[in-house]
């Protein structure tokens, strides 16, 4: 089991008294008294947002435990079949225990909608089926809430009200921004910060301790500089270095991910020569790195920020401009690699151009 | 285990339980705690607060039709959820009483399917129907026009097609049907069928009424709140009561979590209940550092998710331009720990005001450069890139002077 999985605080305490301790949501806010089912009415819909690896997750998790008791952990997959109104079938996975589902309905892209329409109404026209439940109502967990469609957005809007009595979402994004205004007004916003460096160090110590690892502080810092503030990356950043060496010394080299050592190579090709010949070089790089899945987003991000810190401080400000710009038309085309090639080509330029005192 | 989807096992099991005797009380016992929101819903059209002229136009109708209903609450949204709520209908009319509601009136929202077959099949079928005859003793109490209503919530998310495929079924039914449309944005209903109705407009909120309503609940909730919990609540929600209902919900519940003597536990649970039971006892609510009972402004704002002042003034500060050097390292770092406290793009800019120090053409430049990075923030671009590119940006423009 990996040191992420296996050290998830797992219960609403545990949050409270691991490092973490001081950035635990509202717990009485959010969690009903559970002496006092009664009261159970009171649980708003929620949407939690906030970047990831800050534990938007674990805190559900722990606080679904709080809701229900352990059986919320006894999940199973489903796999369900639904009909568009072009009688085309999509297949959708459903993670479910007795007491809630979660479902990710943008895996399905444009068809979230049918998704949404169906199953939340399903759901929300009966009630829990375990008598004994603690809540009288039944969670819907709603993984990346920010890539749900417009159409999809506004299905659960009456849905959100008129199932209220039986059913409460829970949606997890990355960003409010673009979330309609009608949703973030009926769900209470939770926002999880990232934990920052000084509580990252902290954790790991804490699962140092738990797994007998040798700690220094100093590479844990290091870990955690290098994470970005991501705990999950840290924990697996952490792990793989113990995995990998023997003998843990304060300046051990911390190993990257493979697609950072690529992206990181097609970085220093470009600065090397300013040539289209380059352009021609490192599209194999590209194609590389997309056909292993690396999201056209995470590639334009990295390689702007490896090429950002070696630049004149002049060119930062047009360069940012241009990758947020070339940023967009990736998601607005449908073949990523033109987009990837034009931001170089135009970093190309504009560097070559300042280097021979043109303006562009 | 009985599966989340087992409609037929929750029947059986709702049957043993009604065998057992067991009083079921659940969904339909009144004191069962509802959100705010639907709770303090208004009941009829004289609690709908502010929207004054619309009100005494539809009373008016009603009167005409010489009935006075209950129910048109249902359709009339008594808290425009946004700045712009627009309501129009066809005809606001009295609905018929609860019995024939089935019968009579059909509402689709957007959770529905409502594509262009559905209007043809679905809505045409029931508007073609002839209006059920109501008995005597339905029609005594309440008025029970003789036509049915459908009533069409988020209008404004139907297709354009679809739109069009009600213009000739609302005209050919009107003598025993009528529609009510409810949208956010009546330019994104078509004109022949704007054309074909009346319109309502509903108007946002005023400050006062907001602020008589949130009093309102308040007193009836016995909450306790500093001075000026309401005017940051109608602050931060900006005129969208809902919202503001919401927060104050969530604070309340925050300052007086509601603790009663533990009840003996029941023993039909599990053993692995118990054992989580047991720590229970120590609650936690001393790390808020929660005092006292009364809500504060401060405790509306973190709900609210308002960005710290702070915050904002560091940013513009590293944005200003500076003499031989740039702004760049600053401006970066201040970013990157704004993405990674999780604060959303979407409420910086919302912030980001300026003072008079910048010109007119300035902040002309930087109206523009937000509604470009608005823009690409909805096409869901990385938050990261544009909230850096625009605190670059504006940087520049400050800096050309």
């Amino acid at each position: 089991m990996l040191l992420v999985d296996k050290h998830r605080p797992r219960k609403l305490e545990a949050l409270h008294d691991s490092p973490l301790g001081s950035r635990l949501w509202y717990a009485p806010q959010i969690m009903p008294d559970r002496s006092d089912v009664a009261n159970s009415g009171d649980f708003p819909h929620l949407l939690v947002y906030g970047p990831s690896g800050a534990g938007k997750k674990t805190r559900i998790v722990a606080t679904l435990r709080e809701l229900y008791g352990p059986g919320v952990e006894k999940i199973k997959i489903d796999s369900r079949v639904f009909m568009t109104t072009t009688n085309r079938k999509i297949e959708f996975n459903i993670v479910a225990s007795v007491y809630h589902i979660e479902i990710t309905p943008s895996d399905v892209g444009n068809s979230d909608r049918v998704i949404i329409q169906s199953l939340l109404k399903e759901i929300g026209q009966t009630q829990q089926v375990d008598i004994a439940a603690k809540q009288k109502f039944k969670v819907v967990v709603i993984n990346e809430a920010d890539h749900l469609t417009r159409d999809a957005q506004a299905a659960l809007r009456r849905t959100m009200e008129k199932y209220s009595p039986n059913l409460r979402l829970i949606l997890i994004a990355n960003s409010t921004a673009n979330i309609i205004a009608p949703i973030k007004s009926r769900t209470l916003l939770i926002r999880v910060a990232a934990p920052t460096i000084g509580e990252m160090v902290g954790v790991l110590r804490h699962v140092a301790e738990l797994e007998r690892f040798e700690f220094s502080n100093k590479l844990a810092g290091r870990v955690a500089e290098e994470s970005g503030r991501n705990l999950r990356r840290a924990l697996l950043m952490f792990e793989a270095l113990y995995a990998q060496n023997e003998v843990v010394k304060d300046n051990t080299p911390i190993p990257p991910p493979d697609y950072e050592t690529l992206v990181g190579q097609i970085a220093d090709e470009l600065l090397a020569d300013h040539s289209p010949a380059r352009i021609l070089l490192v599209r194999a790089k590209f194609y590389d790195l997309l056909t292993h899945c690396i999201p056209a987003t995470v590639i334009l991000k990295l390689l702007t920020f490896r090429l950002v810190v070696k630049i004149d401080d002049v060119l930062k400000a047009d360069v940012i401009k241009w990758a947020a710009f070339y940023e967009h038309r990736i998601h607005l085309g449908s073949k990523v690699i033109f987009h990837l090639e034009a931001f170089v080509a135009k970093f190309l330029r504009i560097l070559e151009g300042y280097l021979m005192g043109m303006e562009f | 285990m009985a599966s989340f989807f087992d409609i037929a096992g929750h029947r059986a099991a709702a049957a043993a339980a009604q065998n057992a005797a067991v009083p079921s009380t659940r969904a339909k016992d009144p004191n069962r705690p509802v959100p705010w929101v639907e709770k303090y819903r208004p009941k009829n059209l004289d609690d709908v607060s502010a929207q004054d002229h619309t009100i005494s136009v539809l009373k008016r109708t009603l009167q005409s039709s010489n009935v006075c209903s209950s129910e048109i609450l249902d359709m009339v949204p008594g808290k425009p959820p946004q700045s712009s709520l627009w309501q129009k209908s066809s005809m606001a009319s009295p609905p018929p009483r609860p019995e024939l509601m089935k019968s009579r009136v059909l509402e689709l929202n957007a959770s529905d399917e409502r594509g262009i077959s559905i209007v043809r099949e679905k809505v045409k079928n029931f508007a073609r129907i002839t209006v059920s005859t109501a008995n005597s003793t339905q029609s005594s109490n309440y008025p029970c026009p003789p036509y049915k209503i459908i009533i069409l919530d988020e209008a404004d998310s139907m297709t354009q097609d679809a739109q069009s495929a009600l213009r000739r079924t609302m005209e050919t039914y009107s003598k025993i049907t009528r529609f009510c449309l409810i949208c956010n944005y009546v330019t994104r209903i078509i004109d022949p069928l704007a054309s074909r109705c009346s319109k309502f407009r509903f108007k946002p909120l005023d400050e006062e009424n907001a602020k008589l309503r949130l009093e309102e609940i308040a007193r009836t909730e016995n909450v306790e709140y500093e001075d000026g919990v309401i005017d940051a609540l109608n602050k931060v929600s900006e005129g969208d009561l809902r919202k503001a209902i919401t927060y104050l919900q969530s604070a309340a519940r925050l300052h007086n979590p509601i603790i009663q003597p533990k009840p003996k536990k029941v023993d039909d649970e599990g053993d692995e209940e118990m054992e989580c039971e047991e720590d229970d006892d120590d609650e936690d609510d001393s790390k808020l550092a929660l005092d006292s009972k009364k809500i504060t402004v401060k405790s509306i704002q973190e709900i609210a998710g308002v960005i710290p002042g702070q915050t904002i003034d560091n940013l513009l500060e590293a944005c200003k331009p500076k003499k031989g050097k740039s702004t760049y390292p600053e401006i970066s770092r201040l970013v990157q720990d704004i993405v990674a406290d999780g604060w959303s793009a979407g409420q910086l800019y919302n912030k980001l005001v300026f003072d008079d120090v910048v010109t007119a053409v300035q902040k002309n430049d930087i109206v523009l450069i937000f509604s470009e990075v608005d823009k690409r923030l909805v096409d869901g671009s990385d938050e990261h890139l544009q909230v850096l590119d625009l605190a670059l940006r504006i940087s520049e423009v400050l800096a050309k002077g």
